[in-house]
């Protein structure tokens, strides 16, 4: 029945957790698969290990190629070999993220009804929260056999789940690096998740999010979600010097008529969106994306404790480095400050580095000399104090 | 790492909590934590030089003295380490008793416009004396508030502070044979290195 998703064929390194896990809602899902790729050798003292989180629309493939793109990992520049998270001393686990649509259970999972068929969760998979993501996480490390990580770093929603990795198990965190988030969803970046689900919602073959009956995938919502939210990733010096005013001719374009037409002409950062849009709902599920934005949104460290964002933190003994990037207008440095500063709140042991950058967002992802040495160096410092030789 | 780091080192005890206000290039974080076992975290402004440090394993975070002292606990560290910035800060006042409200300790280094060459030039020449401490024109000069050994003694005084260890040095960080006169220090004195402890501080 789900056939017309070609996504769900694929089969990822997985382990399944009969018992599965109590999630913040209330709900307890069970099981629970959680999808996940290392990379390195985990040392005879299981004390080299660094959990690598990704982001949004991110997953487990950070070092080797997307088995469904078959481009590079997503942070191939930074994981490997002699690089900054260097595999040859450390043993890198990247896990897709709980709701996600690479192997861990998700929206696009099966579950058992009543009656005894099996149908895909779809909308009804329950909320969840980027604690939640990070308790499956710890399935996976427990199973492992590792009691204590060296360290948990990632970048956006991956910084959003090394808070909360460091906050609900302190004990397992030795250093964490919180790149380029913030201690809570801000409005405005919740406004930019809800636009980008309803234009899912908009989109007449999304089926109330029962898409896989009809064959169909509500793909013009996904991609007009995704181009939305990349120019949210990017800057305004970054746009323009990848592509200022430079328009391409597309006489073959719907609703391009001849000369002097509307449309007849394509700016060509109109152009780099659609493409941004197209490759994006290949590999990724709508109702994953649904999920997992709202789980951003839900995220507030201070929530449970009287918009204290430091009290999570009391007593932590983590070393923390807290990156930010200069032109990021989604998480912005002022935002890192706040975290810093609830940090310094605790005493805690806190590093706080803005790179200068004019790519925005992505800029975590990017070639930025300065950021790598701060991984290498903190990540160094880390098993320095951690005694790892 | 300078001279004058080296006395600073000297006073802090092994093993302690050290927070550097200013750290620059990490110099001292890096010597405190690899000959004493401090656990000894940076403040720096100099973004470049934040990077530079946490790219060689050191805790640095990016702030300054007037803005992010106030965050942290009281008690948070043993020694508050404040190095030829003093001067520099917007309220010198209230970051020396920030500085001993989260330490139990202050280390303070400062250059002394006391000292008999400024007064000279400022006697002689009748304009804002400049040496090589003071190196930079009035319009210029990030040192808003520079004051002598005898203003800050008196200040230490006002607040309450105890003066546990002081001793002038020298431009490079050579300790000056100054220690019996603090008079004398203050016309020698091209720098003071002053170890402070609050009003109702721990006795030594």
């Amino acid at each position: 029945m789900d056939n017309a998703i070609p996504a769900t064929s694929l089969s990822h390194q997985s382990v399944t957790f009969a018992d599965g896990l109590p999630l913040d809602c209330g709900f307890h899902l069970a099981p629970v698969d959680v999808a996940y790729r290392t990379y390195g050798t985990l040392s005879p003292a299981r004390d080299n290990a660094i959990v690598v989180c990704h982001a949004l629309t991110g997953d487990q493939y950070v070092a080797d190629p997307h088995p469904l793109t078959g481009k590079p990992g997503w942070w191939s520049r930074m994981v490997g070999p002699g690089l900054p998270i260097d595999t040859d001393r450390f043993f890198v686990i990247c896990c897709n993220v709980l709701g996600g649509c690479m192997g861990t259970t998700g929206p696009r999972s099966p579950r058992t009804l009543p009656d005894g068929t099996q149908e895909p969760w779809g909308t009804d998979f329950p909320a969840i929260t980027i604690r939640d993501m990070v308790r499956a996480q710890k399935l996976l490390v427990d199973h492992l056999g590792i009691t204590r990580l060296l360290a948990v770093v990632g970048g956006s929603m991956g910084g959003m789940q090394v808070l909360e990795w460091a906050a609900t198990y302190p004990e397992c965190v030795f250093a964490a690096m919180p790149i380029a988030t913030s201690p809570f969803h801000s409005a405005q970046n919740i406004a930019f998740n809800e636009v980008s689900r309803q234009a899912i919602f908009a989109d007449p073959q999304w089926h109330g999010g029962r898409y896989w009956e009809c064959g169909e995938i509500p793909a013009r919502g996904l991609a007009v979600a995704r181009m939305m939210a990349h120019i949210t990733y990017l800057s305004e010096a970054a746009l323009t010097r990848k592509f200022g005013r430079r328009v391409r001719h597309e006489p073959g374009r719907v609703g391009a008529g001849g000369p002097g037409s509307l449309f007849g002409e394509m700016f060509e950062v109109e152009s780099y969106l659609r493409h941004q849009g197209s490759t994006f709902v290949r590999r990724f599920d709508a109702n994953s994306y649904l999920t997992i934005t709202r789980a951003m949104d839900y995220f507030d460290l201070g929530a449970e404790h009287d918009g204290d964002m430091s009290h999570p933190f009391a007593g932590t003994r983590t070393r923390f480095c807290i990156v930010s990037f200069s032109s990021d207008w989604l998480f912005p440095t002022s935002q890192s400050r706040l975290l810093a500063r609830a940090l310094n709140r605790v005493a805690a042991n806190v590093s706080f580095v803005e790179i200068e950058s004019d790519k925005g967002h992505d800029a975590f992802l990017l070639d930025e000399p300065d950021f790598d040495r701060t991984i290498r160096g903190f990540l160094c410092g880390a098993a320095e104090h951690a005694g790892i030789a | 790492m300078r001279l004058d780091q080296r006395l600073i080192a000297g006073m802090i005890r092994p093993r302690t909590r050290v927070l550097d206000v200013g750290s620059g290039d990490g110099a001292l974080l890096d010597y405190l934590f690899r000959n004493s076992g401090c656990d000894a975290r940076g403040i720096e402004i100099d973004m470049k030089e934040v990077t530079r440090s946490v790219a060689h394993g050191l805790p640095v975070m990016h702030g300054d003295a007037d803005h992010d002292l106030a965050h942290y606990p009281d008690n948070a560290f043993d020694y508050v380490v404040l190095q030829r910035t003093l001067q520099a800060v917007e309220r010198p006042r209230e970051v020396l008793r920030q500085m001993l409200r989260i330490g139990r300790y202050a280390i303070v280094s400062f250059p002394n416009f006391g000292h008999w060459r400024l007064r000279l030039q400022l006697l002689t020449r009748g304009r804002m004396p400049m040496t090589s401490v003071w190196s930079r024109p009035w319009y210029d000069t990030p040192n808003i508030h520079p004051c002598t050994i005898l203003d800050f003694l008196t200040l230490c005084r006002d607040e309450g502070y105890g003066v546990q260890q002081w001793m002038a040095v020298d431009e490079d960080g050579e300790r000056a044979p100054w220690r019996r006169s603090i008079r004398l220090a203050n016309l020698f004195g091209e720098q003071a290195l002053f170890l402070l402890r609050r009003k109702d501080g721990p006795r030594p």
